[in-house]
Formats: C-alpha cells, sequence, structure tokens
C-alpha cells in the first residue's frame, strides 16, 4: 500500500486521462464488478435514473461489504432514491436481507439490527446502514451521532448527491454554495444557495473519535471498495461518506458522472481521507488541482455562475478558496504537484 | 411472591421475567424508573441475554426496537407524555411493519403548558397507529397486562401497548403479587417471529406499497385487532390458569346488575369510581361501572351488551378532544349505535388533577337528576377562566394564557 491510496501501489492511468485502467491492474486487484464471483447485493432492473451516482455507489459498496463478510450482510436503508428505486415492490434488488423503516431513523434501527445479532451470538452478522445526504445530514443526524457515541457496531454510508433529489431537488446542508436547487432559486443578488459555513459530516464524524471515518467517490472505485473492505474488517462505528453526482438535480449529462466525480476531487473541493479514532490517516493525493470553474461549469445547477460575458466571479473565487483550503487543511497535493 | 413495591419496580421486574433481549431507554418522567429498573437487572446479570441500549431519543429508542425486532430479538421500551409524540413516526412504523414490540406507557399530559403528571393525552394521540392499547386498572394488574401483553404482541405480529398511569400507579408503593420466572416462562413460550432479517433466506421488509395494495395491508391491520378481540380473553384465561388471578380480557364490569346509571372509564380512575359507585349504591342508587382495559381493539360488542339496559352512560375521561368533548366517549357512542342510551362526557384529571369521590358524586348525581351536560368539566375553575376571558378581551396584548392564570392564582385573588 502506498500512502496516498487505500488501494494501489502503482497507479495506472490511461493515456491522456486520469482513468485508472482496471484491465491494467493484477488480477487481485481488480474491482469485484469484474469478477465473475461478484457479491451482486443489488442487481440490475432497479428504477435508477441513467447515469446515477447513487446506484453505482452502492453496488460497488455492498458489493465489497458482501464479499467481505461473506455474504453475512444486512442493509438497513433510509428512505430517499436508493429506498425507492431498488425496491418497486413486487420487484427487489437487493439480495441480502434490506430493512427500510423511516428517513431519519436508519442507524438507530442498525443498531438495533446488530444489537439482536450479538444477543443471539451471531456476530458474524454484519449491518450495514445506508442513506443520502438528506437523511443523514440533516434528518438523521440525531440518530447517527448517538450511532457514533454508542459506538454501535454498525458501517454507515452516506451517498452524498448535495441536495433531496428524491422529492424533487431541495437543498439539504450538504447543499454546496450558490448551487441551485428547488428551494434555492437561481434568481435575486445572491443567486443559488447561500454561503455559509456548511456541515462537513466526515469531520463531525472524527470528532466522536469512531474507529473509522472515510470519504470516497465513484470516480474512484477500487478506493471505495478498498475502504469499505477496510471498515468491515473493524468492529464498532464505522462511517463512509460518498459522493455520487446526480444527473437528475446537478442539471449534468448521464454519461458526465463520472468525470464530474474526478473533478470533485482533483478541484480539491471533496477531499479523499481516511481517519482512525479522530486522526486523519491517509489522503488520497492530487498530482494537479484542477480549477473549480472546471468542475461547476458542465453542471446547469452552476449555470447562473457562468453567464456570457457575466461570469460571477466573486462567487467563483469564494468556492476556489473553499477548494484551496481544503488542499492546505488535508495536505492534498503530491510532492511537485500543481496547485491552482 | 407478595412484595411491598414501587408500581414501576415491579413492572421492571415482571419485564424482566419476560425476558426481553434488547431493551432501550430514554428517561421521561414518569416512566423513566422503569426503564432504570430493568437496567439495573441487566447490569446485575439478574437480566441475562439482554442488550440494554441508552439512546439519544424517544425516536431513536422505538427505532432500536424496530431493528431488534426486525432482527428477531424480544424487543421492549417505555416512554409517555412529549416521548411518545416525539417518536409518533416510528409508532405507526412499527405497527405497519407488523413487529410485536411491547411498549410501557405512563400516562402523563402533553404540553403545552408542559405539565409532568397523569392523565391520557399521551396514548390517546396515538390510539389510532395499529398498536393494541391495554390500560392498567392497579399496579397488580400492570404488572400482569406486560405478561399477556408479551403473549398477545407475539401470536399477532402486532405491537402492545401497556398504558399506566403516571405517579398514580408508577410511583405508588403497594402490596404487588409479582411472578417469578418459572411462571412467567410456563406461561410466554419462546418468541417465534412470523418475519426476520436472515442472510441464509433474504428478501426486503419495508418497500413501498401503492394504492394497488395499501387498503389490504391497512385492512389486515385492522383484523390483526379484530382477532385480538378475541385472543385478549383466552389469553386472560389462560393467565388466569397459571397464575390464579382474573386480570386483563376486554371489559371489567362492576355492580353492573339493574344498574340505570352506567360509568365507563380507562385506567386506575376505575378504583375511584368503583367507591363511588359502592356508596352511591348503599344510598340506594342503581348505578355500576365498566372498566375498559382494552381501548384497541375496542371492545364495541361487549361494551354493548354490558350497557345494555342502562338508562345512562357517563364517560369519565382523562383527555379531551378539544373542539370536541370526549375521546372515549365517541368510541362508547359507537357501541350504542342499536340502542338509544344517553351519553355524558365528563373530562377530569387532566395534568394530574385530583379526581375525588366528592366531586364524582356531585357530577353522577346531577346525571341522575338528568342535570349534567353532554360535556362536563369536573371542578372546572369558572372564576379562573372568566377572569382571563374577561382580561384577554380589554387588551389585545394580553400575554401568555398559562401565566397569566397562574400569577393570579399565586396572588390569592
Amino acid at each position: 500500500m502506498s500512502d496516498t491510496s487505500a488501494t494501489q501501489r502503482v497507479k495506472f492511468y490511461q493515456t491522456g486521462t486520469h482513468t485508472v485502467g482496471n484491465r491494467l491492474l493484477d488480477e487481485a486487484d481488480r474491482t469485484v464488478q469484474a469478477s465473475m464471483e461478484r457479491a451482486n447485493a443489488i442487481t440490475s432492473g432497479h428504477r435508477a435514473c441513467q447515469g446515477c451516482g447513487e446506484a453505482l455507489g452502492a453496488r460497488y459498496a455492498l458489493d465489497s461489504a458482501m464479499r467481505a463478510t461473506e455474504g453475512k450482510l444486512v442493509a438497513v436503508n433510509a428512505t430517499g432514491c436508493l429506498e425507492v428505486f431498488t425496491t418497486p415492490y413486487p420487484e427487489t434488488s437487493w439480495q441480502i436481507p434490506w430493512l427500510h423503516s423511516l428517513f431519519g431513523n436508519a442507524p438507530a434501527v442498525a443498531a438495533g439490527v446488530a444489537a439482536a445479532f450479538r444477543v443471539k451470538g451471531r456476530e458474524d452478522v454484519r449491518v450495514v446502514a445506508q442513506g443520502g445526504d438528506g437523511g443523514t445530514a440533516d434528518i438523521g443526524f440525531g440518530c447517527l451521532s448517538g450511532m457514533f457515541e454508542r459506538n454501535d457496531d454498525v458501517l454507515y454510508i452516506c451517498y452524498d448527491n448535495e441536495a433531496y433529489m428524491n422529492t424533487g431537488v431541495q437543498r439539504s446542508s450538504a447543499t454546496p454554495p450558490a448551487a441551485r436547487t428547488a428551494t434555492t432559486p437561481a434568481v435575486g443578488d445572491a443567486p443559488g444557495n447561500v454561503f455559509g459555513t456548511g456541515k462537513n459530516l466526515p469531520l463531525i464524524a472524527m470528532a466522536h473519535n469512531i474507529p473509522y471515518v472515510a470519504t470516497a467517490s465513484v470516480a474512484n472505485l477500487h478506493d471505495l471498495e478498498a475502504k469499505v473492505e477496510k471498515a468491515m474488517g473493524m468492529r464498532g462505528a464505522r462511517y463512509i461518506h460518498v459522493m455520487v453526482p446526480c444527473p437528475l438535480g446537478w442539471g449534468s449529462a448521464s454519461d458526465a458522472t463520472i468525470n464530474l466525480a474526478r473533478m470533485a476531487v482533483e478541484s480539491g473541493l471533496f477531499p479523499l481521507f481516511e481517519a482512525e479514532h479522530g486522526a486523519v490517516t491517509k489522503t488520497n493525493k492530487i498530482r494537479h488541482q484542477i480549477p473549480v470553474a472546471d468542475y461547476l461549469r458542465p453542471q446547469l445547477r452552476f449555470a447562473h455562475l457562468f453567464k456570457k460575458d457575466r461570469e460571477n466571479t466573486e462567487s467563483l473565487q469564494r468556492i476556489q478558496r473553499m477548494a484551496d483550503a481544503n488542499i492546505k487543511r488535508f495536505d492534498l497535493l503530491e510532492d511537485g504537484g500543481s496547485a491552482q | 411472591m407478595l412484595k411491598q413495591l414501587e408500581g414501576s419496580v415491579a413492572i421492571a421486574e415482571t419485564v424482566a421475567y419476560c425476558r426481553p433481549e434488547v431493551v432501550c431507554a430514554y428517561p421521561i418522567t414518569p416512566q423513566t424508573h422503569i426503564v432504570e429498573g430493568v437496567g439495573a437487572l441487566v447490569k446485575s446479570g439478574v437480566l441475562s441475554n439482554c442488550e440494554f441500549i441508552n439512546v439519544e431519543s424517544e425516536f431513536a429508542a422505538l427505532s432500536v426496537a424496530i431493528g431488534a425486532s426486525a432482527a428477531g430479538a424480544r424487543a421492549y421500551t417505555a416512554t409517555a407524555s412529549q416521548g411518545l409524540l416525539f417518536m409518533a413516526e416510528a409508532v405507526y412504523n412499527a405497527a405497519g411493519l407488523g413487529l410485536p414490540i411491547v411498549m410501557t406507557i405512563g400516562n402523563r399530559a402533553i404540553g403545552a403548558p408542559i405539565n409532568i403528571w397523569n392523565d391520557h393525552s399521551d396514548s390517546m394521540a396515538l390510539k389510532d397507529a395499529g398498536w393494541i392499547q391495554l390500560f392498567a386498572e392497579s399496579n397488580q394488574e400492570a404488572v400482569d397486562l406486560h405478561i399477556q401483553a408479551f403473549r398477545l404482541a407475539e401470536e399477532l405480529s402486532c405491537p402492545v401497548m401497556v398504558c399506566v398511569d403516571g405517579f398514580i400507579l408508577t410511583h405508588a408503593y403497594e402490596r404487588i403479587d409479582v411472578p417469578t420466572q418459572e411462571e412467567v416462562d410456563a406461561f410466554l413460550p419462546p418468541f417465534e417471529p412470523v418475519q426476520v432479517l436472515d442472510p441464509t433466506e433474504p428478501y426486503s421488509i419495508g418497500a413501498m406499497v401503492g394504492p394497488e395494495a395499501f387498503t389490504e395491508v391497512r385492512y389486515l391491520g385492522h383484523q390483526k385487532q379484530l382477532q385480538a378481540l378475541h385472543l385478549i380473553p383466552e389469553i386472560a384465561k389462560v393467565f388466569q390458569d397459571v397464575f390464579g388471578r382474573e386480570t386483563g380480557g376486554l371489559v371489567h364490569p362492576y355492580r353492573t346488575e339493574n344498574a340505570e346509571t352506567m360509568i365507563v372509564a380507562l385506567g386506575s380512575i376505575n378504583g375511584t369510581i368503583k367507591d363511588v359507585v359502592d356508596a352511591m349504591r348503599e344510598s340506594g342508587t342503581a348505578i355500576g361501572s365498566i372498566g375498559v382495559c382494552s381501548f384497541r381493539p375496542f371492545p364495541l360488542e361487549a361494551l354493548a351488551k354490558a350497557l345494555d339496559g342502562a338508562k345512562r352512560v357517563i364517560v369519565v375521561e382523562k383527555s379531551l378532544a378539544p373542539g370536541l368533548g370526549g375521546m372515549l366517549t365517541s368510541d362508547v357512542r359507537m357501541s350504542l349505535l342499536r340502542q338509544a342510551i344517553p351519553v355524558h362526557t365528563v373530562i377530569a384529571g387532566l395534568g394530574g388533577r385530583p379526581v375525588t369521590g366528592v366531586s364524582l358524586t356531585a357530577a353522577f348525581e346531577l346525571a341522575v337528576n338528568d342535570q349534567l351536560e353532554d360535556v362536563h368539566f369536573l371542578d372546572l375553575d369558572h372564576a379562573a377562566i372568566e377572569h382571563e376571558v374577561e382580561r384577554s378581551r380589554l387588551t389585545r396584548k394580553s400575554g401568555p394564557t398559562a401565566e397569566n392564570i397562574l400569577r393570579r392564582l399565586g396572588s390569592g385573588v
């Protein structure tokens, strides 16, 4: 393992891109999706939109957790897109026991499931809870913090697409500044979402001193899988925050999901790191920091920042400063790498 | 075994004998002593094989119980008042998912104004959430109902609330026959779930259900309650065989033979009502009472039968439906659709106001003389009401009502 990545000793990039080529890796290092033995927690046929980052992230995360637990896995789901699009009954995509209770209680329900298996002497059965950014950062925040504080034996995965997409793209506390949503329209003197102080869930999770916290991206699936696998090798409360672009909510092309996720990372806006017991242990380094404008421009939710001849330089600069602050805070730049 | 105990402690001991596997605790007066008691029994090892989880809210308490029950564990929690309302969404969810959780309610008023004392506003607010609601008349019955509740819940896969009057029962020290572990084991079989999260047989629980099946799911929930109407008396009979006590069941008729005036009530107030019935019978009034033990399912037939022949019914209620009157009254009237009997409501004991035999007697005598209004508020301070109405008529910025009434009372005017 290198110090800069959870998975790769050597990085292979396809020519002209930063895409890691699966076929260039050793058999053992290839993603489980490339294997005939893939765990297949969520089967095809679900109702996610084309290019859905959450469907991709959840599939890789849960398959990895299944592999790590040899299939002895139960998933608890908060209300949200993932819950709705995977269970259009009488069909269900879930090949593992799956329970949905409410929007704001997935961490507590998962804690109850884990307690039941513990009391029955079945600690070999592991529990993953999951929700979107609304279910995690807003309405489920109290239950999540309680689960962290008790150090319940649950891995909670947040699929962050930066708004309430299931109800029609309303702002959540994870929505970035200036982003247009149905409740932060791009009108007036300060169009889009407010420039607040932000609610950084991974850092809040770290403040609970839980065994493991990580951020991950659908642009780096090997890294995501490795982090889930690592989390499943530990006991106690664990948290993984996965950035998952949403073509519908972001106003982006459905084939741009991976690219946007990658640009979020490479601009510094979404740092990839791991932390154990409250301290950062690893960060995924950036070779060349790209300008935030490159990441924002393809998304219609930021279109008001790029009006012809009237680019909103002030807002762009503020967002650039956020990215630069992350670069500094998490020491994201590779040795000899270039900043903006 | 006969013991001199606080009601909460007796309930805690009994719950422990029911061998719950996951117990979730969050403090709220007047329920707190119950979960404290269970917690102490877990910590000391008396109750083994139980996960006692201190959660961060009532919403989490029931949510943890939901997860535990869905994974096949016998789950228990207790709450009251604001706590029950804070978990309201999960209350409906547990019933909709058909999870046989047992929950004690230490009945308490709902704010504002904030009030820690007893009435039935809390469990009434969730009366139609799909849970069975059993009301205990005494601490002995509270103890017994918990044992019956686990069996009832698990046979039907339906959650059960055992409603126990806060302070009046939860904090009263009295002689209680607490069962032994052997007795409870003989009565309560191990929990065999009808649905369970199991990796060897995976399925999804909690999927979206549309108009094509939602009514049927709801109907089956209703049908479970109708089944409970038969099962509750059956379980009470088996309980009597094992424990030798007649307890539980649908309704508790008291001196109803040839009664012209019939009193209907829930919970501990039935003790006072029975004393009043005795005294009024003594002085020649044909009066009797019916304690409703099973409020959900509501025993329409049993009540209609018990009330048959009465000239008037008085429902004494520890809750209020503002703009309507009594909540229990509406249900009692439903049971009398085929009998033309006038039904009066007496709203009593809100926010812990003592319900005295003297006041009840006066109200019942008014009724016997056909002078009781349809909705009567027992011991209402009319002077305070008139003063407050007049004060707020005189000035627009009249300020907060509750505080103004208290200030007037404090000044001794």
